[in-house]
């Protein structure tokens, strides 16, 4: 057992755990943080996902011990002031999900891939940007319409600000 | 995922102490493959040496010609490097296609050579550029590093840290990826030298792991174009054969990736 602390979400947590734990179950059961799922325990289906130092990564395939020292943000800290992210509004408004098991990670994934390409995102760019996120019940059209709505949002209000 | 015990290390020289104070231990680098290894139960190392925080094993160095990345550099610096992308943009298509996205953040270059998966990229690009693996004790001609599946010439406890290697003039990788897992079906990279050397190697189809085609570099030294190689025979019984394609089907790859390598570089 080892004391690990991190921050999660921009509060700085602790807690004890097995050098194996990873940090998926780190999230989950050692801070209640039950966003963040656990869907194929073979690294493949990016339901786990997370930012680590602000790139997502994994949290299945990652050991708490390794993320210790680092800022970790899940699915429960991208909404601010009781407002959601945009990709979480873009997600509800073109329906992006179905049952919703994968809509952690992918939602955690999209704001990785808007923050590294910007507005310039496009279809066939979503779609290989989401090689690592497996969705089983929408086919993935919704998600790519979700994500380019949030793209252009988020561009968008990037522009207005500037 | 069985018991272990976690060390981060600080430098060089620290993980290669730590790693030799352990009873089984093995450096953990991205951990992409490592980790997941371990869940299944595949490997269990005693301990585990952290080397994402050693930071002399990091970052991409450019020098004229010459190029130097750290054994600890994530793919996605390495695919995202301007400065590589000026001299060599081949490691950097090579690198962008690796796993996904998030695989790409935390998976190394180091991790992967060492690693050595007969259907991983990077050890394509190091035999056909002709690299130097620089590791904590010696210099290792990539020639010489990759021996067979999973397979190196690394000593126990010898750490990778860093490559190094001249730009060619002209370079690409080209993979046919399983539809599943995206591992390389047949992967090969070619470059070609300003004095009209030409390398080629090839992953995911040998059946002993990453080799050169030296009957291609010969057919390419004398015409570079794609053509050359339509006389050229890859001989299937030094091939892989598996569920996803028997050993003729990647021959046959392998010609097709050679020749959509050459037109692009």
């Amino acid at each position: 057992m080892a004391k690990i602390t991190m921050t999660v979400n921009g509060r700085q947590v602790s807690g004890q755990c097995d050098d194996r734990t990873l940090l998926v179950h780190f999230i989950r059961e050692n801070l209640g943080l039950t966003g963040t799922h656990v869907g194929c325990d073979t690294s493949q289906c990016g339901a786990c996902v997370v930012h680590m130092d602000g790139m997502s990564v994994k949290s299945c395939s990652t050991l708490a011990a390794q993320a210790a020292g680092s800022e970790i943000t899940t699915i429960e800290g991208l909404a601010a002031n009781g407002e959601l992210h945009p990709v979480q509004a873009a997600f509800k408004a073109n329906h992006g999900l179905q049952c919703g098991f994968c809509t952690p990670g992918m939602v955690m994934t999209a704001v990785d891939m808007i923050r590294r390409h910007g507005g310039q995102l496009d279809e066939a760019t979503v779609r290989a940007e989401l090689e690592g996120n497996i969705c089983r019940c929408t086919g993935y059209h919704n998600i790519v319409k979700a994500i380019l709505a949030a793209a252009v949002e988020m561009g968008g209000a990037r522009v207005a600000a500037e | 995922m069985y018991e272990t015990h976690y060390h981060r290390a600080s430098s060089i020289q620290d993980a290669v102490k730590l790693k030799q104070a352990a009873e089984e231990g093995k450096y953990l680098a991205g951990g992409m493959t490592l980790i997941p290894t371990m869940k299944q139960r595949l490997a269990a190392p005693t301990d585990l040496v952290d080397l994402r925080h050693v930071a002399e094993m990091r970052g991409i160095k450019v020098t004229g010609k010459t190029v130097r990345i750290g054994a600890a550099t994530t793919h996605s610096e390495v695919a995202s490097s301007a400065e590589l992308a000026a001299v060599c943009p081949a490691i950097c298509g090579l690198a962008s296609h690796i796993g996904d996205p998030h695989v790409r953040h935390m998976g190394t270059i180091g991790g992967s050579i060492a690693n050595n998966d007969p259907a991983a990229d990077y050890p394509s690009a190091m035999l056909a550029l002709d690299a130097t693996i620089v590791t904590d004790r010696r210099e290792i001609a990539a020639g010489d590093f990759f021996t067979g599946l999973f397979e190196t010439a690394l000593e126990d406890g010898e750490l990778v840290t860093a490559i190094t290697f001249e730009a060619p003039a002209k370079a690409a990788y080209q993979k046919f990826a399983n539809p599943a897992s995206r591992y390389a079906m047949a992967g090969v990279f070619v470059a070609r030298r300003d004095n009209g050397d030409v390398r080629v190697a090839v992953t995911g189809a040998g059946s002993n792991g990453v080799f050169r085609h030296r009957d291609m570099e010969a057919a390419l030294s004398s015409n570079w174009s794609p053509d050359a190689l339509a006389s050229v025979t890859v001989d299937a019984s030094d091939l892989l054969s598996d569920i996803h394609a028997d050993a003729t089907y990647r021959a046959n790859l392998v010609k097709v990736m050679a020749k959509r390598a050459v037109a692009a570089a």
